[in-house]
């Protein structure tokens, strides 16, 4: 990492430690720490949709299997929750493999609507195998995590253990995106012609940040497990999946930040309506939190039509268009040419 | 009864029971492939067409009181101006389209037709009066709702629309040169962009009419779209893509496997069955069984 | 025959009835700028993606330095030894100059997805070596005032040369270029022409498709004719242009 990166990972480092001291209230903690394990499985879907160019709307199904993994080994085999973590990635890598493998030699439209099947059946099955995953009652009795034998019990030891995870997410996605096999993706995305003709294995590059990414995810779906205490089928369906996407290409699919602002921005989305809604009650508009679905559907909508490089990327080239107009300005008066 | 009978009888209940399930599989698939022959665009808010006809048709019927024909036709041009609109105000001003950003900008309107029905209907599921009564008639020992003799005859009456429209009608036969060539058909003075447009109302409608016809029996709710959307999709793959009578017979098909399967195996599973075959096709053969392999790579997919 | 680099032996390529190649042999010598010419339509390019394995031959062999390249990806093929352009240039639009010269020295270096992950010091050296040798063919090509600029933005010819620089960075010991100076104006496919030239004298033998004839006749040391997927006639450029049948083959289109 360098330049603006190791800036803006800096500031994301300050960030994390200082918003705890700026925000006292539990509930708005608990929020981050949802924000948190949104941003590790978009970070994930990022280097998979933005930098690969390949979509999956079945992420979810990769988060469900790492929380469902968690819950059941250690509610009810009584694993340590970080051994469980660790089979649900491994559990997940073989999944994602034996998916990857078929799915990834599909396009466009074919990949976006295998990963979805992939991810209603992982939903069926969650509801269906009562036995294993407790069916629409979900399973309880989750433990919290440790660390080195010390729970993290508070909501404010939860967020700083899930940011850490998250911090660590993105120095390891731009290790990646700025690595030969960064580029290897990004020349996939680009031309898969091209890129095999300069020696790269698409399928093979495919497969692997295919698997990666289902392993953000997967850890997301573990935490997300350690600090609910309590799974259901509810959060895991395909809606869930096409939440993921929605998060990404909000925030920029080319950009690991713009995934990072994505997941932040629609995280904390609900709240931010909810908290809009006493003002528009004094206008006379009930909003009700039922309503967030069409405020999410509308800002994607919006994003894709009029911002398809997403907020970040439309932010930046804010930022740059004004920073050369005023270059141009200064050029200008110093009798330079461009 | 002898036992004989009574499998003859179960199995003979369950294809009824699928043909009425494939044929709603059939008409979302036909939905996909019109617009998908077209524009090449795989439109992810074609369950949401189906939810949408449903769902009006159940305020028209029950809360207007309207008769079922006028409800009918009222309905499915409500759904087809959805359509139009959809394309007009998100297709249409897409100046440089990717894959990826069609592909979330039908996501992101089926997000909002569903978070539309939400607030509308709410969360319930609808009931809605049968067409002609609720007295089964029997059929060989098995039972069969009129209503789904009315879904078999409505398949039935599209697909022979469908067949005229796009054999003999001028319309129809420039919708069919876009499909196949789109730059010798605006050549030949084909406007494509209204065909673009039309292909989009004329999938509503069939969505629309989908909706309306299963309503009664399977009750409508604002979330049923994606499933719907995605089994659709399975019988359009597995006829291939772009083979609008493929879709048919897979849509049967994909319906009848379904009840079997539901019958059989596991009721719990049921709608795993659909996106099971679905995967299997896409992996195996993604061309579909009844489509040609050499077609889908003129497609470049 | 021995100073062959590359044999094509009776090679056939079907697509459904269509025979796009018919049964065509040729030799290309090690060292030398050989040139394919004929109608649109010949099977010059779908010779190019046999070679290079975008597509494989209904029958027929063809043999690289001695290895039979049938059923070989393309990928491999390139780790063997083999270079290629694309007729419609296929450069990474979003990345910059340099990267997508980067993305050619792939072959050359080997961090796999973990290592690249957490980035320990050896990969360091790697990534500075991969920077240097794609800054060298950048310098080589002449496009170090772009080095930055995201590769969609060049003009034409810019990217036709990005292509070559990219393809060299693999280090090939054969290179085939798809219509290098189409789009081209006559300065630029004059530069393309010294270009190949140089790269010939870097011992590196080089497959040329072209419908420029003033550049393939200027620059090969053989020409091949190719009509309906057949060989109707090779030779020396002079030979060529007295050639009845290639001018009957040109004039007959």
């Amino acid at each position: 990492m360098k330049g603006k990166n190791s800036a803006g990972f800096f500031a994301l480092v300050i960030s994390i430690i200082a918003i705890p001291f700026i925000i006292t209230n539990d509930y708005y903690i608990g929020v981050l720490v949802f924000a948190a394990f949104n941003c590790l499985a978009c970070i994930g879907l990022c280097l998979l949709m933005g930098y690969a160019g390949q979509i999956s709307i079945g992420h979810g199904a990769f988060v469900a299997i790492g929380a469902y993994t968690s819950g059941i080994l250690t509610s009810k085999l009584a694993w340590s929750p970080w051994l469980a973590m660790l089979c649900g990635v491994l559990i997940v890598i073989v999944v994602a493999f034996s998916l990857g493998i078929p799915a990834l030699r599909l396009k466009g439209h074919y990949l976006a609507m295998a990963t979805l099947g992939f991810a209603s059946i992982v939903h069926i099955v969650a509801v269906a195998a009562v036995d294993l995953t407790g069916g629409p009652s979900g399973i309880v009795n989750i433990p919290r995590l440790d660390l080195f034998g010390y729970v993290l019990n508070s909501d404010t030891q939860y967020y700083y253990f899930s940011w850490s995870v998250v911090a660590l997410a993105v120095f390891i996605a731009f290790n990646l995106v700025n690595s030969r096999v960064g580029r290897g993706l990004q020349a996939i995305h680009g031309s898969e012609d091209a890129a095999s003709s300069l020696g790269i294995n698409i399928t093979s590059y495919k497969v692997q940040i295919f698997i990666l990414s289902a392993v953000f995810s997967s850890i997301s779906g573990s935490l997300y497990a350690y600090y609910m205490n309590y799974i259901d089928p509810g959060p895991f369906g395909v809606m869930h999946s096409v939440l993921l996407v929605t998060m990404v290409a909000v925030g920029g699919l080319h950009n690991i930040w713009g995934a990072l602002i994505g997941a932040i921005a629609l995280s904390l989305l609900p709240e931010f309506l909810s908290f809009l809604s006493d003002y528009l009650q004094v206008l006379g508009i009930h909003y009700q939190p039922d309503y967030d679905t069409l405020v999410y559907g509308s800002i994607l909508l919006i994003i894709m039509l009029f911002l398809p490089e997403g907020i970040f990327d439309g932010l930046a080239s804010t930022l740059r268009g004004s920073k050369s107009f005023y270059g141009k300005l200064a050029g200008r008066r110093t009798g330079r040419v461009q | 009864m002898n036992h004989t009978d009574g499998t003859f009888i179960d199995v003979l209940q369950f294809l009824i029971l699928g043909i009425q399930r494939g044929s709603i599989y059939a008409m979302v698939a036909m939905g996909f492939n019109m617009i998908y022959n077209a524009t090449g665009i795989i439109n992810f808010a074609q369950g949401e067409f189906v939810v949408l006809g449903g769902l009006m048709m159940v305020t028209l019927t029950m809360a207007f009181n309207l008769s079922i024909v006028f409800s009918f036709i009222l309905t499915v041009l409500f759904v087809i101006v959805v359509g139009i609109l959809m394309e007009r105000l998100t297709i249409n001003p897409v100046k440089h389209p990717t894959v990826l950003r069609l592909i979330i900008i039908t996501i992101a309107v089926s997000i909002i037709i569903k978070g539309v029905a939400m607030c509308f209907w709410g969360k319930g599921s609808h009931y809605m009066r049968h067409f002609s009564g609720t007295a089964p008639l029997e059929f060989f020992g098995a039972t069969i709702l009129p209503q789904t003799l009315w879904i078999f005859a409505i398949l039935f009456f599209v697909v022979i629309a469908y067949i005229i429209f796009f054999n003999y009608t001028m319309t129809g036969k420039c919708m069919r040169a876009c499909a196949i060539n789109r730059d010798a058909a605006r050549l030949a003075g084909i406007n494509d962009r209204k065909m673009v447009m039309l292909s989009f109302a004329l999938s509503a409608g069939i969505g629309a009419i989908a909706g309306i016809i299963i309503t009664p029996i399977i009750q409508m709710d604002y979330a049923r779209g994606a499933m719907l959307g995605l089994k659709g999709f399975g019988a359009a793959v597995l006829g291939g893509l772009g083979n609008s009578m493929g879709a048919v017979v897979a849509g049967v098909l994909l319906g009848v496997l379904e009840a079997l399967g539901a019958g059989y195996i596991s009721s719990h599973y049921m709608d795993a069955i659909a996106l099971v075959i679905l995967l299997f096709v896409l992996f195996i053969r993604p061309s579909g069984i009844l489509g040609s392999s050499e077609a889908m790579r003129l497609k470049e997919f | 025959m021995s100073n062959s680099i590359l044999e094509l032996q009776l090679l056939r390529k079907n697509f459904g009835g269509v025979v796009a190649v018919s049964d065509l042999s040729l030799d290309i010598e090690k060292g030398s700028i050989t040139s394919l010419i004929g109608p649109n339509g010949a099977g010059k390019t779908t010779i190019f993606n046999l070679v290079t394995g975008f597509l494989h031959p209904s029958s027929g062999h063809i043999r690289f330095a001695g290895r039979v390249l049938n059923k070989i990806k393309p990928h491999t093929i390139a780790a063997i030894g083999i270079g290629r352009t694309f007729q419609n240039v296929q450069i990474f639009p979003k990345m910059s100059v340099i990267e997508n010269i980067m993305v050619g020295r792939h072959l050359r270096s080997r961090a796999g997805i973990f290592y690249s992950s957490i980035l320990p010091p050896f990969l360091r050296n790697e990534e500075k070596l991969i920077r240097a040798a794609a800054e060298k063919q950048l310098t080589f090509l002449e496009l170090e005032q772009y080095a930055h600029v995201p590769a969609g933005g060049l003009p034409l010819g810019n990217q036709r040369m990005l292509e070559i620089a990219r393809a060299l960075a693999i280090e090939p010991k054969l290179l085939l270029l798809d219509e290098p100076a189409s789009g081209l104006n006559a300065r630029e496919t004059i530069a393309m022409g010294e270009l190949i030239e140089k790269i010939k004298q870097m011992n590196i033998t080089v497959l040329l498709v072209e419908h420029d004839m003033e550049l393939v006749m200027d620059i090969s040391d053989h020409v091949a004719v190719i009509n309906f997927g057949r060989l109707i006639a090779e030779g020396s450029p002079a030979e060529i242009q007295e050639n009845d049948d290639v001018i009957a083959a040109y004039l007959g289109e």
